[in-house]
């Protein structure tokens, strides 16, 4: 406990992250859901993601992927093993405190995109700066920015309706980053796009990469996964380093 | 220490709290920022978190979303609420139709006497009597304005007269009463003089000859001014005549007397005790008054006194809205059971249509607390909307009617902001069940399920 405080403290304690420290650790992890007949999604997995990273895991349906994404997002919790983010123990966290660290470090980026549709673009970017602490003052500009970012400053006042599916989904990873997280989680970000919004919204990954995001990308798509600079392939609920 | 700190997550404030002190990577890495998260929006300090401004916002977009449905959802709560400020509307305005009906001098008067009981031949028969200083006892009573004795006086058939002269071929004519006042029962009366004046203390005190007319008695006996000092008869002892009264309203058996001082009637008649004593009040104190006045009159037999107040105007209106429109307010609390009912129902509709986004919410760091104030406060707003159109509907409707009738409309301002308030009330409990369902969502299937 004496050690708890300050370690899951700094979450929120004003020194920032730590820069040595990789932004995601497993170590040993296994998450099995309990039967008949127990079903282990991951087995024993170890994965360091380092700051700035871009990484891919890819796998067929089934292969524990989503069991992955849901872990690394603190949606979930190991059954066996430590998850540390940003060089914190979040086992030590409760339900409360994870989703405030969840706000604050991690931008999701789904699949079916989740938008909400009678806000317009802008209360959508909007949305997650209520969660993450991001000062009022702050929020509108951050949020124009990040479409600016995106290159869709011009759909401010839309509803997500009319937009394309390509432009939706830089929304939502507008508002993935938003509240400068420390680590973007995609799950299936091309899923729902075709052959060529899927890759405008790869390039942008592409830049986010460059200026210095950590990202992982989940995907059962090759392709997508080709692009990443460090890929992990994941069957059977075990990892394996390709390239 | 683990209560410090979730005050520290409270606070939300980076800056404020205790540096890093776990290893020396951490001290060393500490004022630096990522690189990379910095350069894509600038790095930011925590510190609103999801505040009440927030919730409120995100509430009223809840709610306005699907506005055909929000009419529909509010409809059983404006119903029930309109009813219940109708029936307690129309209740007040009855009692206040019914209150002006009683003029303002019964409000106003008491009146006491001694009690009575029957002995064993059965006549009545006094158990106390009133104290001659009655009037000053209870001038010094909160809520008494003015008290005064009256008591009849028995002449023993002697003629009462204007001339002492004994015509037997005259008309046999029927003598005026005969009344012993104190100085001030006039104004405790609310008489008024039409000529003249009304005796005072010293006349009482030196049980002088003197008397004031009735109106009508004084146009029995012929008197209608008293600056000639014109005398009347009691048998054939004079009394002169310094005043005519009338508008006597509490008494108006005083019209048609001859009315004397106490003092002169206790020398001449031998009075022995006043009979009644007559008080005017303020408004509002009679039960004050009918509980204190007996104890100043007698403090060790107060039971000993029959007081007559008229009841505060509460209790009357009490009176009558408990037997107004049971059926209505058992209609309006049972539409106001649906109404609640609608919103429960509908704002679980609504937590099951927005599972993606209460699960979208929950990845971007709602905890599950905030989930559930956002639905029970969406709940609430539609309740005070519902609860401020119902009473909104109901204050009119009330107005409305009460001018087709000619009445005048009475509704307390807290029954019509306590409806509204009830609406809210009815939301709030309307949306604990859905709120809770919609806190215990899991964002991991929530989040699958798609929209």
């Amino acid at each position: 406990m004496a050690h708890s405080r300050p370690a899951t403290s700094s979450w929120w304690a004003g020194d920032g992250p730590v820069l040595t420290a990789p932004v995601v650790e497993l170590v040993n992890v296994t998450r099995s859901f309990p039967g008949p007949p127990e079903v282990q999604a991951l087995k024993s997995v170890n994965l360091r993601v380092e700051r700035g990273d871009y990484l891919s895991i890819v796998g067929p349906s089934g292969s524990g992927k989503s069991t992955m994404l849901n872990l690394l997002g603190l949606l979930d919790r190991p059954s066996v093993g430590e998850y540390h983010l940003d060089g914190r123990d979040t086992s030590l966290l409760d339900e409360k405190q994870r989703a405030i660290v969840r706000g604050g470090t991690i931008g999701f980026v789904f699949q079916a995109f989740h938008l909400l549709p009678h806000r317009t673009v802008l209360d959508n970017v909007l949305l997650a700066t209520l969660y993450s602490g991001v000062p009022r003052a702050e929020r509108e500009d951050r949020a124009r920015a990040a479409l600016d970012r995106v290159k869709l400053n011009h759909r401010l006042d839309f509803l997500p309706g009319p937009l394309s599916g390509g432009e939706r989904q830089r929304v939502a990873v507008a508002r993935a980053v938003v509240a400068s997280p420390e680590l973007l989680l995609a799950d299936e970000p091309t899923g729902n796009l075709d052959e060529t919004t899927g890759g405008e919204v790869m390039d942008l990954f592409e830049e986010l990469h460059a200026d210095g995001l950590t990202l992982i990308v989940i995907t059962h798509d090759q392709a997508v996964s080709d692009r990443a600079e460090r890929r992990v392939r994941i069957t059977d609920g075990r990892l394996s380093e390709l390239s | 220490m683990t209560f410090s700190f979730k005050r520290m997550l409270r606070r939300r404030s980076r800056a404020a709290a205790v540096p890093e002190t776990v290893s020396g990577d951490d001290l060393t890495a500490s004022t630096e920022l990522a690189p990379g998260a910095a350069s894509i929006v600038p790095v930011i300090r925590r510190a609103d978190r999801f505040s009440v401004q927030d919730l409120l916002v995100e509430a009223s977009y809840g709610v306005g979303a699907r506005p055909s449905r929000l009419i529909m959802t509010t409809l059983g709560t404006v119903l029930g609420i309109a009813s219940l400020v109708v029936t307690i509307g129309f209740a007040q305005t009855a009692a206040g139709q019914i209150s002006s009906q009683f003029d303002a001098v019964s409000a106003t008067q008491v009146m006491i006497e001694p009690a009575t009981t029957r002995n064993s031949s059965g006549a009545e028969q006094a158990t106390s009597r009133l104290p001659w200083d009655a009037p000053e006892r209870l001038d010094r009573l909160a809520g008494v304005e003015r008290a005064g004795l009256v008591a009849d006086i028995d002449v023993a058939g002697q003629l009462i007269t204007s001339v002492p002269v004994n015509d037997p071929s005259a008309a046999q004519t029927l003598s005026p009463a005969v009344i012993a006042t104190s100085p001030g029962l006039l104004a405790a009366v609310r008489g008024n003089i039409v000529t003249g004046r009304y005796f005072d203390a010293g006349h009482d005190e030196r049980a002088d000859r003197v008397v004031v007319l009735g109106a009508r008695a004084a146009e029995t006996l012929g008197i209608n001014r008293v600056d000639s000092q014109p005398s009347i008869f009691i048998g054939d002892v004079p009394y002169t005549v310094i005043g005519i009264i009338d508008g006597v309203e509490r008494r108006a058996n005083l019209l048609d007397a001859v009315i004397l001082p106490m003092g002169t009637a206790r020398a001449d008649f031998a009075l022995t005790a006043p009979a009644e004593l007559h008080v005017q009040i303020a408004v509002g104190a009679g039960t004050l008054v009918a509980r204190q006045a007996p104890i100043a009159l007698d403090p060790n037999a107060p039971e000993n006194f029959t007081v007559q107040a008229p009841a505060t105007a509460s209790s009357l209106q009490d009176n009558i809205q408990a037997d107004i429109n049971v059926v209505f307010l058992t209609l309006g609390i049972l539409a106001l059971l649906a109404g609640g009912l609608g919103i429960a129902n509908v704002t679980l509709l609504s937590v099951m249509e927005r599972v993606g986004e209460i699960g979208l919410r929950r990845a971007l760091g709602a905890t599950k607390r905030d989930i559930a104030r956002q639905f029970i406060v969406e709940s609430a707003v539609i309740g005070l909307l519902g609860g401020l159109i119902g009473s909104a509907l109901g204050v009119f409707a009330v107005v409305v009617v009460s001018l087709l009738q000619g009445w005048t409309p009475i509704l307390d301002p807290v029954v019509a902001i306590g409806a509204a308030l009830l609406g809210t009330v009815v939301g709030l409990a309307a949306g604990a069940y859905p709120a809770v369902r919609a806190s215990n969502i899991e964002p991991i299937t929530a989040l699958r399920g798609g929209t």
